[in-house]
């Protein structure tokens, strides 16, 4: 190792608790950081993933949610019809006609009302959803009052549980099964049967219709053909995208929320590093004059100190990032502005963070440590080893 | 006296360090403020809401509505002064980032249950009487340049098609906190027309706001009106407005004690920075800690010095933030008044502010005054450097 790296990592080593406490804010700054961009992940990651490619939604022309939409029989009947749709069992075309409505139910423990969405699902909902998975008792009747419920609601929610009993619309509904569905937004969601559901909110529309298409290159074409048809009010949109945008402004909130925040405490922990390394600077004034004397040049001193400033910032980085990993295990739950539902979702770690994290510290252990570096390179040799 | 003027002399020796740190403590708690008053801001809604106003809802969720006959109903309730209706509205204006609150309102009774929102009477006449007739907030009619007069054109989103309004009013807030940024039409303009396009959506009323004649009877009337409507069609829910906004906050929750924790986080950050600057002082003056001694200055003496020093630093550098907290607040209500309406910073977040800037200043001197005070004679003046 040259000389000039090896002086400055032992620097740090020589000075640990100056080390540790400016590595220590810039950790926590570093945390922030990373904390919100996993959290803005975590979302759109929960919300992507519950949309499948091949799959289309139709909803009302204008509505940008299921909730807001309304689909009438009749339309739901053209839409069956079209040429485009995977045939599923039995022969019937691989489609299926739901109601998304929001109730309110109790939170557990806190007894806080929140807006939960219960979906009305036909026979073929479960085959467009393969990451629904039943993980205890079992599938509700078609034709009765019961009802499956997701993990997270399960969890969460007052009367959720298996064999509990949920009351609304004026009838009393069991819950008969628990489903998972990973870490998608069907996990916070309801599911009972379409026509009963319709029957008891009195809703004679649909909310959405649901279909696979046969392929899906083809998708435009279909799309404009659905929307130019004249008896339809409609837009069709790929499933992806139609949860994509539902997260959108939540993401774009928090990211803009995490962004301003870091850069803001950044300043405190940037002016920590530079005091430090300022510091480090003053008190090695002789060392430096005599590296000097010894003919190492002026690069070599700034290139050391600079060095020093980057390490101090990688290990602040890191043990920013090690905590922020084990956020991983938390899971949220808030209302999603865009569908008015509750939503959960936990912080999700992806490579892209680590290096933004990573080069975020960096970045922040360069503009403390940069003038100071400045100030010891411009040292002249004689002045140097005369200060004591 | 001769205490504090050492450590005023000694928190500026090192003058640029002295300054850094002080910035730095002064932009951590500028950050605090904001972010607290960011916070207080969640419960704006609710704090604004009158004791005397009931929200009366579906009982199965906000996205079900009520039909218009249960307004007379509920008017025949002792103790119910006025009865008015809203719907959410849900339009868009051009794109949907113009995104603003917008109420399909019974106008009159609206208008008298809302005395907070000032119009002036002849606006207030012509809104009344022009059944296409808008009002919109102050705020919202500046940062659209809209004129009295003027025609809007809203997409809806809830219900389908183009509408439009012509504006007829523009009103003021009664106090600094009231949302000078919503928009109110006729709900009669919205029922018209869908009576024609879809006659089953028709006569449906989003939620009723009840006025009460006095507070206490709240509670009582809240039963009343969900008693009468039990077992009926649409069941409905009845609660004081502060709880119905309170309900709203809750569904965030999360996100407002995310932003609270990082609030406190940035207070950490600075309390590192400054131990960090005093341990620094301290381990510099180590020799003069010990000739102190050697002259006789007690320990105690000692540490006041070191003390006096960090604290002064942290209360300066707290006090620039806490004025600086005032023009922010106001640029960011400037800037960023689509998200936040009013930004105004309460007593109570100042004095949470110099609270923190105190502490940050005791806590970074723990250790060097117990470094400083428990130094050896001998052994300090033996150290170099």
């Amino acid at each position: 190792m040259p000389v000039p790296v090896y002086y400055s990592f032992r620097n740090l080593t020589v000075r640990r608790l100056t080390t540790a406490l400016t590595a220590s804010g810039m950790a926590l700054v570093v945390f922030v950081f990373a904390a919100t961009l996993m959290l803005a992940e975590g979302l759109q990651k929960t919300l992507v993933e519950t949309g499948s490619p091949d799959n289309v939604v139709v909803i009302r022309k204008g509505s940008q949610s299921e909730v807001q939409s309304g689909v009438e029989r009749l339309q739901a009947s053209i839409v069956e019809s079209l040429p485009d749709i995977v045939t599923g069992e039995g022969g019937r075309p691989l489609l299926a006609k739901e109601l998304v409505v929001l109730i309110n139910l109790p939170k557990r423990g806190s007894n806080k009302p929140a807006n939960v969405v219960i979906r009305g699902v036909g026979g073929a909902s479960y085959a467009l959803r393969p990451q629904v998975k039943l993980v205890e008792g079992r599938m509700p009747r078609p034709g009765s009052s019961e009802i499956i419920a997701g993990k997270s609601i399960a969890e969460r929610f007052e009367g959720g549980g298996i064999g509990e009993h949920l009351r609304f619309a004026m009838r009393e509904w069991t819950v008969v099964g628990i489903f998972d569905a990973g870490s998608t937004g069907f996990s916070s969601e309801i599911w009972g049967d379409v026509d009963q559901l319709m029957q008891s909110f009195r809703r004679p529309v649909y909310s959405s219709v649901i279909f696979r298409m046969r392929d899906a290159a083809a998708f435009d074409s279909m799309k404009s053909r659905l929307e130019s048809d004249p008896r339809m009010t409609v837009e069709a949109k790929l499933e992806t995208r139609y949860y994509l945008d539902q997260s959108e402004a939540m993401a774009k909130f928090l990211r803009i929320l995490g962004l301003s925040l870091t850069f803001i405490f950044s300043l405190g922990a940037v002016i920590g590093a530079m005091i430090t390394m300022y510091a480090a600077v003053a008190n090695r004034v002789v060392e430096i004059g005599t590296l000097r004397a010894l003919g190492f040049h002026r690069a070599s001193i700034l290139q050391a100190f600079i060095l020093e400033a980057l390490f101090l910032g990688l290990i602040g980085g890191v043990a920013g990032l090690v905590p922020a990993a084990f956020l991983q295990f938390i899971t949220i739950s808030t209302m999603n502005w865009q569908s008015f539902a509750e939503l959960a979702f936990s912080f999700s770690l992806s490579p892209g963070i680590i290096v933004k994290s990573l080069l975020f510290s960096l970045v922040m252990g360069i503009a403390g440590g940069l003038l100071p570096a400045f100030r010891a390179a411009r040292m002249d040799i004689v002045g140097a080893l005369r200060s004591s | 006296m001769f205490y504090l003027k050492l450590s005023l002399r000694n928190a500026f020796r090192h003058p640029l360090r002295a300054v850094l740190t002080i910035t730095g403590v002064a932009v951590a708690i500028l950050a605090f403020g904001l972010l607290r008053t960011l916070v207080g801001l969640w419960y704006l809604g609710v704090e604004t809401s009158s004791s005397t106003r009931l929200i009366t809802r579906s009982s199965i969720s906000l996205v079900f509505t009520l039909p218009v006959s249960y307004r007379e109903r509920i008017r025949h309730i002792s103790g119910v002064t006025e009865v008015s209706s809203m719907n959410w509205f849900g339009g868009i204006y051009v794109s949907e980032k113009n995104f603003f609150p917008n109420f399909a309102v019974e106008p009159k009774t609206f208008l008298a249950l809302y005395p907070e929102f000032i119009i002036d009477d002849a606006e207030k006449r012509s809104f009344l009487k022009d059944r296409r007739g808008a009002v919109a907030g102050f705020k919202l009619a500046a940062k659209h340049g809209w004129k009295i007069g003027d025609r809007i054109v809203l997409k809806g989103t809830i219900f389908p098609g183009e509408w439009d309004f012509v504006l007829r009013g523009i009103y003021r807030g009664a106090q600094r906190s009231t949302d000078e940024s919503q928009f109110f039409f006729h709900w009669d303009y919205l029922n018209e027309s869908l009576r024609k396009t879809v006659p089953r959506r028709a006569d449906q009323v989003g939620l009723y706001v009840v006025g009460v004649d006095a507070p206490e009877k709240a509670p009582e009337v809240a039963q009343a009106i969900d008693a009468i409507f039990r077992n009926s069609l649409a069941e409905t829910m009845s609660e004081t407005e502060k709880a119905f906004q309170l309900s709203f906050v809750a569904m965030t929750e999360a996100i407002m004690i995310a932003i609270k924790i990082v609030s406190y986080v940035v207070i950490v950050i600075i309390m590192v920075v400054a131990a960090n600057t005093m341990a620094m002082t301290a381990r510099e003056r180590i020799s003069e800690y010990a000739t102190m001694k050697a002259l006789g200055f007690k320990w105690s003496h000692i540490a006041i010095t070191v003390f006096g020093e960090s604290l002064f630093i942290a209360l300066l550098g707290g006090a620039i933030g806490v004025l600086l907290t005032f023009p922010a607040a106001h640029l960011l209500e400037t800037e960023l008044s689509q998200f936040f309406p009013v930004f105004s910073v309460s007593p109570v977040t100042i004095y949470f502010q110099l609270a923190a800037a105190t502490l940050v200043g005791i806590v970074s001197s723990a250790f060097p005054v117990y470094r400083a005070s428990t130094i050896n004679i001998s052994e300090g003046l033996r150290r170099i450097g």
